[in-house]
């Protein structure tokens, strides 16, 4: 099966996205970009594939004819082994690495007793993985996040006098990083045996042997990686072949047609750009504009002001939610609205109105570069990560009908993967242009007359 | 290679000739040569040529500064003196520049003025950078009042305004100045060496309509304009230089070669673009290497017809000395309307055949900036070529962001590449260069 991926390496997160011949979506992965974008694309492309195999498993099962229902099931607790699998070879590295830092000279004074409280910290940690999760309300899909809450927790726990807290930090802190940027085996031949092993052993011989051939059906599907484009921030740091990138304006606005093929203007308020974009009828940009000089307004602000009043970031948009009374914010300028916040903390003002007002301010801002940009077409697609935000939803949705009356607003709960997925259709398109091509050859325009 | 060798030559005449004006300005004193600060725009060259005064241009002085990674400080030694942030760059670094010792662009001091003489008006700026001038040396000010092409041409009574004050106010103080009576004769000669001149700029210019264009028409067509806008209009000097450059121009059509970059001959010509706007001078080669290594040659800019849009037609015109000098003040491009100039750069995007319009939008230059992003529309609209808009300074290196330019122009030339292909595909080159993207094995 042939396969094209487009990968998309953001200043906070990479995103991969893998399609199959006919444009749809086989596999999505995502993983933090670290400080290295090499090894973030290689991951986020892993994650990918193992979404594919997945996918491919799904539609192996469908063809079973036990029933929809129990096979769901078996390809629940299969990827959660899988994950598990996954997990447990980060974590073992992880404790290894941080047992050889525990034993270097520096820690010569508490070597032994050190060494006593890692193991128990990871024992723990381990046991966590292994015993079925009731409460699966976990915060992020990062092994970093969730190694860190949980280290701490325990380390918290077992700190005294003379191994405190924060020493057992430090070397999570160090160590952490060697773990992250030290590629081991997570792919889906690596664990999938293990994971399958794992699973099947409460359902009856012949439904588990039917399971078994099933992933081995898709397993077996060579997947062939036709081409790859990238796009994002991190871009011109991988040796990619100059053809084989575009700018993340681009595949944003294909990205969006593609998700809503309705699309005319795009906007995208991510960690550090905001971008507002018109594409035409077949997703190409016609005119963009961006944040410059300053990134006042973008994702950034909003983590800076969670950070401020000591919040989750998920948290800002649903407390805003709440808010009854219009509270006028008029810095857009991070520093200052953090300023500003205290402020108005200290005149009384209620934080739910104080950050409706926040959110409304980015939200301005963003206006004004969709102004520039051309303004509002119908339909108009939200996307980046502040599009999960309900108030700054909430605040476009009433901006956008005051200055240009009514239009369609498409936010997709995936909106993370929209540049990822314009990629993998440029790399679709530039495939089927090569075969056009050497079909019929015709001289290549570039640089030629308008 | 013989082509080198001629390139060099037209670069090391006008080396040749910056350094012996400012050394006529270093030792101006000794001599006794009385010397005049004046703006590019509008500038009355000729006219102080024939009364032997020396011209010094302050924003030319401030780009070199720019351009020799002087400019930083200058600016933030003014603001140490109370101008905002906002203030024009340009008048940042020649305020910072006079009070680090008026050391000029060939290392030597630049005399004080003699006299201030405005001769456009359509930028406000120039009216308060003199006035910050004249309270520094405190000597005369002459301030030709010039209207703005609100209605699209230089009128007969707007010409007729500008004479007057030239009459009545400017000559009388420069032979005050100057101790010489005014000579019409000597002017005449001045203004029809001018022409000369104009008409082998004019030649050069528009050498960019070939393809692959042999000249880049604005990072390389701010040294062709060097001359021609400042002290040398009207001289020998001048002709010969221009005689020069159009004899290698003219090589390297004959050879099919594209534009010379300061890393070498530019390769081949993959994207013409118009821009409206003045280059950034604090990261001029990183922001013009940019456009080279992705194959993006501008053929014709704006920013080369500040000192005149001569390639509309006009020329210093020895039969009509006063008249003519009064044209060009009022025609220097910023000052010509917002309609006008929508024209222009609609006729260059046409006849220069190229790929769209992109504008380097400068934080501190309303002149310049105002009304950019209507234009753009219009532009776009007009001669549905794609449009981009990025953002950069003159001299303020603060202003400059190297990858969000760079973000915003490779996606800008890969917009143009997708409209080119009819929007089915959008790969620049993917025939023979097909490679798997091997580091993802």
């Amino acid at each position: 099966m042939n396969v094209f991926c487009g990968i998309d390496l953001g200043s906070t997160t990479t995103k991969a996205v893998l399609l199959d011949e006919r444009g749809d979506i086989l596999g999505r992965g995502i993983t933090n970009s670290r400080s290295n974008y090499f090894l973030a694309a290689e991951i986020a492309r892993d994650e990918a594939f193992i979404g594919a195999r997945f996918t491919l498993i799904d539609r192996e099962l469908s063809r079973l004819s036990e029933g929809d229902k129990q096979s769901s099931g078996f390809r629940k607790r299969l990827l959660t082994q899988f994950r598990k699998q996954q997990l447990l070879s980060q974590l073992h590295l992880l404790r290894d690495k941080s047992i050889e830092e525990a034993a270097t000279d520096r820690y010569r004074d508490i070597g032994h007793a050190l060494n006593q409280k890692l193991i128990h910290i990871f024992e723990t940690m381990e046991e966590g993985i292994r015993r079925p999760r009731l409460n699966a309300g976990k915060k992020s899909d990062f092994f970093r996040d969730q190694a860190s809450s949980e280290y701490s927790r325990l380390a918290e726990s077992v700190a005294e006098e003379s191994i405190p807290f924060e020493l057992l930090m430090s070397i999570f802190d160090k160590v952490i990083i060697l773990v992250e940027n030290q590629r081991m085996d997570l792919t889906f031949e690596g664990n999938i045996r293990t994971a399958l092993g794992a699973c099947i052993d409460g359902d009856n011989a012949g439904l588990a042997d039917s399971y078994a051939q099933a992933v081995a059906r898709a397993a077996a599907i060579p997947l062939t990686e036709l081409r790859a484009i990238g796009t994002g921030y991190g871009r011109q740091r991988l040796p990619f072949p100059k053809e084989m990138i575009r700018s993340e304006i681009l595949c944003h606005g294909l990205g969006a047609n593609i998700s809503f093929p309705g699309t005319a203007t795009v906007l995208d308020i991510g960690g550090q750009d905001t971008k507002a974009i018109q594409v035409d009828a077949r997703g190409i940009v016609t005119s963009f504009q961006m944040n410059d000089r300053c990134a006042a307004g973008c994702g950034r602000y909003l983590g800076y002001i969670a950070d401020e009043m000591n919040l989750g970031v998920h948290e800002l948009g649903p407390m805003a939610m709440n808010s009854t009374r219009h509270v006028k914010i008029n810095s857009t300028c991070t520093v200052f609205a953090g300023a500003e916040l205290r402020d108005r903390l200290t005149m009384g003002q209620r934080r739910e109105d104080i950050l409706a007002g926040l959110h409304r301010a980015i939200i301005l801002r963003a206006m004004a570069l969709l102004a520039r940009s051309g303004g509002v077409s119908n339909e108009f697609t939200f996307t980046g990560g502040v599009a999960n935000n309900q108030a700054a939803v909430a605040a476009l949705r009433k901006l956008v009908s005051e200055n240009y009356g009514d239009r369609k607003l498409n936010i997709s709960p995936d909106s993370i993967y929209t540049g990822a997925l314009g990629a993998a259709h440029f790399a679709l398109r530039a495939e089927s242009e090569s075969r056009t091509e050497s079909a019929s050859p015709m001289s290549s325009s570039v640089g030629g007359s308008p | 290679m013989s082509h080198d060798t001629i390139k060099d030559q037209s670069m090391l005449k006008q080396k040749e000739m910056i350094a012996g004006h400012f050394s006529k300005l270093a030792t101006a004193k000794e001599s006794g040569r009385k010397v005049v600060y004046t703006f590019v725009p509008g500038n009355l060259t000729e006219l102080l040529l024939s009364f032997d005064l020396l011209p010094v241009y302050p924003e030319i002085n401030a780009l070199q500064s720019g351009m020799r990674k002087k400019s930083g400080a200058y600016v933030t030694e003014a603001e140490k003196y109370g101008h905002s942030e906002d203030v024009c760059a340009y008048v940042k670094s020649d305020i910072g520049m006079l009070k680090s010792g008026n050391i000029g662009p060939t290392g030597e001091k630049l005399p004080p003025p003699d006299l201030l003489l405005l001769s456009y008006t359509g930028c406000f700026t120039f009216m308060k950078w003199f006035e910050l001038l004249k309270r520094e040396y405190d000597c005369p000010v002459v301030m030709l009042h010039v209207p703005y092409q609100g209605d699209g041409t230089m009128t007969p009574d707007m010409r007729k305004y500008v004479v007057d004050q030239i009459k009545g106010e400017l000559i009388p103080k420069l032979e005050q100045l100057s101790g010489k009576t005014y000579d019409e004769d000597r002017l005449k000669e001045y203004l029809r060496r001018s022409a000369r001149a104009e008409d082998d700029l004019v030649w050069v210019l528009e050498s960019a309509r070939h393809r692959p264009s042999p000249i880049d028409g604005y990072f390389g067509g701010v040294y062709y304009i060097g001359p021609i806008f400042t002290a040398f209009r009207g001289t020998e000097d001048a002709i010969d230089y221009y005689r020069l450059l159009r004899a290698e121009v003219k090589d390297r059509i004959e050879k099919g070669l594209g534009p010379v970059t300061p890393e070498g001959h530019m390769g081949s010509e993959k994207y013409r673009l118009v821009v409206e706007g003045p280059p950034n001078w604090t990261h001029f080669n990183e922001f013009w290497k940019m456009f080279y290594d992705e194959g993006a040659v501008v053929v014709a800019s704006t920013y080369t017809r500040v000192g005149g849009v001569y390639d509309l037609g006009f020329r210093h015109d020895p039969e009509r000395p006063l008249e003519t000098l009064a044209d060009y003040c009022g025609g220097c491009y910023t000052n010509l309307n917002l309609p006008s100039r929508i024209d222009l750069l609609c006729k260059y995007v046409t006849e220069y055949q190229a790929d769209g319009l992109l504008i380097n939008s400068i934080k501190s230059c309303n002149s310049f900036s105002a009304g950019q992003l209507m234009m753009m529309r219009e532009v776009e609209k007009r001669t549905g070529k794609p449009a981009g808009f990025v953002e950069t300074d003159l001299v303020d290196p603060r202003y400059f962001s190297a990858a969000n330019i760079k973000n915003r122009l490779e996606s800008y030339l890969q917009m143009i590449e997708q409209k080119r292909k009819g929007g089915t595909t959008c790969s620049a080159s993917l025939g023979d260069g097909v490679r798997r993207l091997e580091v993802l094995p």
